[in-house]
């Protein structure tokens, strides 16, 4: 499938095209390495102490009878763990990771890690766990948004005063921060509207629910140097992180991501990997740290839940004159829920003369909160697409006319601050108007509901080389992992750069002392800036064998060009020879100079915002709530799909998660504090036979940034979803939906006028 | 912890009963495994029961069908003849878990493990079934509505094992049905569950019935006020509902994470109809 390029007007022989990716064969045969598949000489097996209690002081932590233990080789507690210097290329506070690592002092939710220990077995590590005797004096613990800003809650940190305060606060409590974005006069906008939408909305947390729990093997050296090889988004952050944590120097500690199942924002920090690395530094062996299921629901890194109240006014013309949201996001028991990004993600859709939205940073007795998919967005979405919904149905305009109309486009001013370069978001708001399930009947009981999402995309450090093989192949390294199919996708770009087949193109992903530093995969990133990277360091090598080319030739290095997959003379004046391939040159290459590669350091900027629209169809069983999604499509702008299959993939999966967390998927914790559902049969994520085939289109709008004019795919279809399927329900029940999960409790008390 | 798989069930049965800590009887494994790798239980004897040639088989009895307690779901769901006289039974049988689990798990375990919300019993219960149990003392029989004691716990005294389940023959236009309702599609743990087992005369009018919820109590509970509004009736809208209605006052369900009681007691009423008219369905053919 030859495309015609709008950027450089070129044809392009590899981008847009499906090719098997280099990893398949692996993966579906079993051969792939994941995180607890690896095995080394002497290695011991770990296992950690959790707190059974949501908010407890550790008032001391026995070890003794645990150490005394045939087969236990070494037991960790806080004590062994000490910040240093480092770790400052991270977004965390180190202080939070690491106590959030170990808990010192106090544990400060159900499966806080107090203690952990090594042993010949994984059995003996059990049993000793059972001999560690921890005293605690359990405190009165919060685990919901409302009750941990009310007056009378208990404090989690007795020095935390919300930030950002004028005037400073006198007491401590549970809000860590205030922040606020916008701009125009939304009281003026309100006073000019018609209709006035304002409710609070209700979202639980959801976990990103990957498949392979967090593993890693860690094999400190008595020279002081050390090794991880674990499943990671990032295995930069985790060198940094662990470096930290351990009081290491960074360039002492070499970091091997593994292939990874699923990760979703999940692994973008640190759990068990300083766990492991300590204890190895203790008794000098490798040490293998896996989590159980139960432990990644309780101690990784879920979302943030929310609470949201939302106020949007417009004219009888269909335009919003004001939009306003407070929204409340607790990140678990640390400050750092992502209530940054949820408030800038509120009206983002939107070109908007009044907008503001106020955002609080929660801490209650929950563990930290980790990045999962275009973090913030969904849930700021769900309340914003529901008053759109419900302003469209009150002013009697077609809801996806109502969002052309105030749809954000190229030079609209956003509510969080910047300009927009060319967006897409209206191109697939038309695309989904003229879409055959948009104008599809409904059935009896069935509701449709359209809502619209938006992720900014991240760039930002990263590094590719690329080495020219004797054989005419070549090698990209990169240095984020992939989780998404990226190293086809990096295949791709590198073949058309170069002019050469796909399958001469091979990708790995090197561990951090074979490449300069990469940033995590994360913020849909990866395809974007290691594809940047990847362009300009295969046109690196290009320069190298373009000035070899010269050498053989006996012209200037500048009177020689590159065009598919050959070096030529760039015109008439430059002399008359015949191209040169790829392969010949590289064939050459020891005897014009040495190996020939490429490479690319840099900061990668110019990313392109992605923007997707939504429509869901649902249908409700009236006598028990059970809601059946029957007709699912998403439409999102990617810029360029690179690899079409996996950018569908990417709109399929963030559908299916959002589907998940819209209807069933929540934390629930009990009375005690202590999390009742840590497990998939009560975590409930969909199975194939809960969700239908999910349509896809892809729209490409370029970004102009980018060498192929790709944008970040991976996060915006989960912005969507819970707004979607919320109208959707909303239309099938004849009531608004305000509270995620709109479980079959809530859709039947919904049914019945609850 | 030590493992034995023996070849009798005398063998089985002494050896549970000479063990003096804690025991687990493994037949498909499906919970006792779970359990096992959960830390709820920690067993010092397994008894394996699976390699009892005796218990393997599904047998024809006076009409009926005895089910030996080593027998999987999907050997119940492959049996033509148990299938046509007891769909209810098997289906109910069929839906848990998912394949892989249906090639281990028993009907056995299911009622053994006795939980409230297991998905054979309440069609057990509505079919009928009669458990055969042998002990130190001898052997029993225990009707499948009076098996289960409390939540996780069984009648069986110390060294006693399940052997086989018995379902009755069936007369003509009978047949039975159940239903689970779940927030999922599969692979998932009944909210409400309702088995009915229904008798009908020639003519169409239902002799005799038996209704078994799930989930919506301490233990799975056999219903015969729920059954006697359906006797004698049709199966018009009327009778339904006064079905429904008796069904909703036997729940006596608690809040948990898997539903609310109003939720539970609401769905249990709408289970009940439809279960009753799927089974009246499939006995009039
Ligand atoms: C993924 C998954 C999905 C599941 N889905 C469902 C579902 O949808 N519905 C449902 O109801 N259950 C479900 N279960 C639970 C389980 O599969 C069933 O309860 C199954 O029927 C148990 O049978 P088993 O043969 O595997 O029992 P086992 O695990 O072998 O035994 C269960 C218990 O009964 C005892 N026991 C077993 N046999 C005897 C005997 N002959 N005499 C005395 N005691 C005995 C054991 O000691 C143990 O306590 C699921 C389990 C899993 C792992």
């Amino acid at each position: 499938m030859n495309k015609i390029d709008d950027i450089s007007g070129t044809e392009y022989k590899y981008v847009g095209t499906r090719p098997v990716r280099p990893d398949g064969v692996d993966k579906v045969t079993g051969k792939a390495q994941f995180g607890a598949d690896l095995y080394a000489p002497g290695m011991l097996f770990a296992k950690i102490l959790r707190s059974p209690h949501a908010h407890a002081r550790i008032l001391s932590v026995n070890t003794d009878k645990a150490e005394a233990l045939d087969g236990v080789k070494a037991v960790l507690t806080y004590a062994d763990l000490e910040l240093g210097d480092g770790g400052h290329d991270l977004e965390d506070d180190m202080n939070h990771v690491l106590e959030n690592v170990m808990a010192r002092g106090k544990a400060l939710y159900d499966g806080h890690a107090v203690a952990a220990v090594a042993a010949n077995s994984a059995s003996i590590a059990k049993r000793a766990l059972k001999l560690i005797d921890v005293e605690y004096e359990v405190l009165p613990h919060v685990t919901d948004i409302e009750k941990a800003i009310a007056p009378d809650a208990p404090i989690i940190h007795e020095d935390m005063y919300t930030q950002d305060m004028d005037p400073k606060p006198e007491k401590p409590s549970n809000v860590a921060r205030r922040m606020e974005i916008g701009h125009g006069d939304i009281e003026a906008g309100f006073e000019k509207a018609d209709f006035i939408f304002e409710r609070r909305f209700r979202t639980e947390a959801a976990h990103q629910g990957y498949i392979e729990p967090h593993a890693c093997l860690a094999n400190y050296r008595s020279d002081g140097h050390a090794e991880i090889w674990c499943c990671t988004q990032g295995h930069f952050m985790v060198r940094s992180a662990c470096a930290a944590l351990l009081g290491m120097d960074l360039s002492k500690l070499r970091v091997t991501a593994s292939e990874i199942g699923g990760g979703f924002g999940g692994k973008t920090t640190v759990f068990i990997e300083p766990v492991a690395l300590a204890l190895s530094r203790k008794c000098g062996r490798p040490v293998k740290l896996v989590m159980d299921r139960d432990e990644v629901f309780r101690a990784s890194g879920p979302t943030p839940s929310s609470v949201i109240d939302v106020k949007i006014g417009a004219n009888k013309e269909g335009v919003i004159t004001a939009g306003f949201a407070e929204l409340w996001f607790q990140g678990g028991a640390f400050p750092g829920s992502v209530i940054d990004l949820g408030a800038m993600c509120s009206f983002a859709c939107y070109n908007l003369e009044n907008v503001k939205a106020i955002g609080w940073d929660v801490v209650v007795n929950r563990p930290k909160s980790a990045a999962y998919r275009a973090p913030g967005a969904p849930m700021a979405a769900f309340a914003v697409e529901s008053a759109l919904d419900d302003l469209a149905d009150r002013i009697g305009i077609d809801p996806i006319d109502f969002r052309l109309k105030n749809a954000a486009e190229e030079g609209t001013i956003a509510s969080f601050g910047p300009k927009f370069r060319r967006i897409g978001l209206k191109e697939t708001l038309e695309a989904a108007k003229a879409s055959d399930h948009y104008n599809s009947q409904l059935g009896p009981n069935q509701g449709r509901g359209v809502a619209s999402g938006f992720w900014f995309n991240f760039g930002g450090t990263t590094s590719a080389s690329i080495k020219i093989e004797l054989d005419g192949t070549a090698v990209v390294t990169v240095g984020t992992p992939d989780i998404g199919g990226s190293r086809a996708s990096m295949c791709q770009m590198a073949a058309e750069t170069l002019g050469i087949p796909y399958e001469d193109v091979r990708c790995i992903v090197a561990d951090t002392s074979s490449l300069p530093y990469s940033a995590t995969t994360e913020g849909s990133r990866t395809t974007h800036s290691s594809g940047m990277a990847t362009v300009y360091a295969a046109q690196n090598a290009i320069g190298v064998m373009c000035s070899r080319a010269a050498m053989i030739w006996g012209i200037p290095e500048d009177a020689v060009d590159w065009k598919d997959g050959h070096a030529r003379p760039s015109g008439a004046n430059a002399g008359d020879f015949e191209p040169m391939s790829l392969a010949e040159i590289a064939k050459k290459a020891h005897e014009t100079g040495g190996p020939i590669a490429g490479h690319c350091e840099f900061e990668a900027g110019k990313v392109g915002q992605s923007f997707g629209t939504h429509i869901a169809d649902a249908e409700i069983d009236p006598e028990t709530g059970f809601t059946k999604i029957v007709r699912y499509t998403v439409i999102q702008d990617a810029g360029r799909a690179i690899h079409p299959s996996y950018v569908e993939g990417q709109y399929q999966g963030g559908a299916v998660q959002g589907i998940g967390w819209a209807l069933n998927e929540e934390y629930i914790y009990g009375e005690d504090g202590r999390l009742q559902n840590a497990g998939f049969l009560d975590y409930r994520m969909p199975v194939c036979s809960d969700v239908p085939m999910i349509e896809t289109e892809i729209v490409e709008v370029p970004n102009t940034g980018h060498p192929f004019g790709v944008r970040g795919v991976g996060e915006t279809p989960i912005a969507p979803p819970l707004g979607a399927i919320g109208n959707a329900l909303s239309h099938a029940i004849g009531r608004r939906m305000d509270t995620i999960p709109m479980s079959p409790p809530r859709v039947l008390e919904a049914v019945n006028g609850g | 912890m030590r493992y034995l798989a023996p070849a009798s069930v005398d063998e089985a049965v002494s050896a549970l009963a000479a063990e003096p800590g804690k025991t687990g009887i493994l037949a498909g494994g499906t919970d006792l495994l779970v359990q096992m790798k959960t830390g709820l239980i920690e067993p010092d004897l397994i008894v394996d029961i699976k390699k009892i040639n005796d218990l393997n088989a599904i047998r024809r009895e006076n009409g009926g069908f005895r089910i030996g307690a080593g027998v999987s779901g999907a050997q119940m769901g492959e049996h033509a003849e148990l299938a046509r006289a007891w769909p209810g039974v098997v289906e109910s049988v069929n839906l848990i878990g998912s394949t892989q689990i249906q090639g281990r798990a028993t009907a056995a375990g299911n009622l053994c493990n006795a939980s409230p919300a297991a998905d054979s019993v309440p069609a057990l219960i509505a079919a009928s079934a009669v458990a055969s149990v042998a002990g130190p003392g001898g052997t029993r029989e225990i009707a499948v509505e009076d098996f289960i004691a409390a939540p996780g716990q069984s009648v069986l005294e110390k060294g006693e094992i399940v052997v086989s389940l018995f379902l009755p023959s069936r007369p003509e236009h009978a047949s039975d049905a159940y239903e689970r309702f779940i927030p999922r599609t599969e692979m998932d743990i009944a909210v409400v569950g309702v088995g009915i087992s229904v008798d009908t005369s020639a003519e169409g009018e239902v002799k005799n019935a038996r209704v078994g919820i799930g989930a919506v109590a301490p233990t799975p509970l056999l219903v015969n006020e729920a059954a006697d509004a359906i006797v004698g009736t049709k199966l018009d809208e009327e009778a339904l509902e006064r079905c429904a209605s008796a069904a909703m006052a036997a729940c006596s369900p608690i809040n948990d994470k898997r539903g609310t009681i109003d939720f539970r007691i609401k769905v249990a009423g709408a289970l009940a109809k439809r279960v009753a008219k799927r089974a009246y369905c499939r006995a009039r053919g």
